[in-house]
């Protein structure tokens, strides 16, 4: 399977990028990791005339942390992000950069391909909603700071406009006695998962839930806030009862389709299920405990 | 249909420690460097849609699958296929384990999970058996059902000393 035909540009630097696009026209495009985005051309449901290169560009992948947050750059690898201190500090990120698809994938996709590509599987746009990211963009007109919220607009669609890039993506470091947790079920593990939950809660005074937010992936047309969920433990005591409430609204609160992955039916169940498994390894986090989770598949 | 014209772009590249400085089409997918142009077949082409892992190469020692890289991506990179394993006729440490514990059998997935294998040792030198198993997640294999191939691995962390 070969891509149509492309002219094929290394851009040097972020500004030589954005005026490379600039010149060549809406049928360019930015390549990151190339792991969605070279499939999608070899099938040749993408036919960009021409690419420019984002993997040449010094510090593009740089991540950085102090105890006011952590900031990765757009080209951070999800291998790299798996490996970094962030990811040891907030459990989150790890339980997402180190379970997407495959070591080989893992290797060389990014956070910002994943996030610019908007598609409604990706993991981290569900993990970066639960922890309020914010999206730096940079465009020949200048740099834009977007919540996450906002830049996903819809399916396959952010706010990014023609000829902008994203630059970088940032969390604010979360409180102390706070926590979260990602897991997501896939069918293997090179595939997008059937569904995926992202939670992240702080505790405040006497164990009760401080803020709370549950999100969940890859099961409608993009990543869900489920309110109603979050509703159900925040300033409360996050007992049996309440997680019960938290799943049962989970399950309302989502619409999947039905397709190759599972049954519409299926995958709320799933969804029930994972949002009772992340609050439990969140609340645990939060209380200090290590526990391990992540994207689960038949060969673990 | 005519092709358009387009550009061929430079590429220098390592390959197995050999140096090449080439001029290729940008839609040329590293695979196909490697098989067609440097005839490397060594690595094999399974499902070309990024999923079974037979194309696993190591770009600057890390694995990647080759039918999801432009080689024009590979520029100023060091890239290892199966054929830069052995020296002297002497088998990589990671080779003799797979040979000496039946961990293949057709031999069409064997580059690929090689190579998966180098990157876990070079990350985690005595991996647990869950380490292992997540580590070639990417790598499918139709013959052995695994079992040799984890034994093939942890043998070949054996075989890495201890650290």
């Amino acid at each position: 399977m070969y891509p149509h035909p492309f002219r094929y540009f290394r851009a040097g630097s972020i500004s030589e990028a954005l005026s490379l696009l600039g010149e060549l026209g809406e049928d360019a495009r930015f390549i990151a990791g190339g792991q969605s985005l070279i499939p999608l051309m070899k099938l040749r449901l993408a036919r960009p005339e021409a690419l420019v290169d984002l993997n040449f560009i010094p510090g593009l992948s740089r991540i950085e942390m102090n105890d006011g947050g952590a900031w990765f750059g757009a080209m951070a690898r999800h291998a790299d992000i798996a490996g970094s201190r962030p990811a040891a500090r907030i459990p989150i990120l790890h339980d997402c950069a180190g379970g997407i698809a495959d070591v080989q994938v893992r290797n060389r996709g990014t956070i910002g391909g994943s996030v610019a590509e908007a598609d409604p599987s990706s993991d981290w746009i569900a993990v970066l909603l639960a922890l309020g990211a914010d999206v730096r963009t940079v465009g020949l007109s200048g740099e834009r700071v977007i919540p996450i919220e906002q830049f996903v607009v819809d399916a396959f669609t952010s706010d990014l406009g023609p000829g902008e890039m994203v630059r970088e993506i940032s969390v604010k470091m979360p409180p102390k006695k706070s926590g979260g947790a990602f897991l997501a079920v896939k069918r293997s593990a090179p595939v997008y998962a059937t569904a995926g939950v992202a939670v992240q809660l702080s505790l405040a005074e006497r164990d009760m839930c401080g803020e709370a937010r549950i999100v969940a992936s890859s099961v409608g047309l993009t990543a869900v806030r489920l309110a109603e969920a979050e509703k159900a433990l925040r300033g409360r005591r996050i007992d049996d009862r309440a997680v019960d409430a938290a799943a049962e609204a989970a399950i309302a609160g989502v619409d999947p389709p039905s397709d190759l992955r599972g049954s519409a039916e299926y995958k709320r169940t799933l969804v029930g299920a994972l949002v009772r498994r992340a609050i439990a390894a969140a609340l645990a986090r939060a209380r200090g405990e290590t526990v391990e989770v992540t994207h689960d598949y038949a060969a673990r | 249909m005519t092709m358009p014209h387009v550009e061929r772009v430079p590429l220098s590249v390592t390959v197995n420690g050999k140096p090449y400085d080439l001029e290729i089409e940008p839609r040329l997918l590293l695979v196909d460097l490697l098989r067609d142009e440097l005839h490397l077949t060594g690595t094999h082409v399974g499902c070309d849609s990024s999923y079974c892992g037979a194309c696993t190469v190591l770009l600057d020692g890390r694995s990647v699958k080759s039918c999801t890289v432009l080689a024009v991506q590979a520029h100023g990179g060091e890239l290892t296929t199966v054929e830069g394993l052995a020296t002297n006729d002497e088998l990589h440490p990671v080779q003799k384990a797979f040979a000496e514990n039946h961990g293949l059998q057709c031999g069409y997935c064997t580059p690929g999970l090689l190579l998966s294998t180098i990157d876990l040792l070079s990350r985690h030198p005595h991996p647990s058996d869950a380490q292992i198993r997540k580590a070639i997640a990417g790598n499918t294999c139709r013959c052995t059902g695994y079992q040799n191939i984890l034994k093939a691995i942890r043998a070949a962390a054996q075989a890495h000393g201890p650290r």
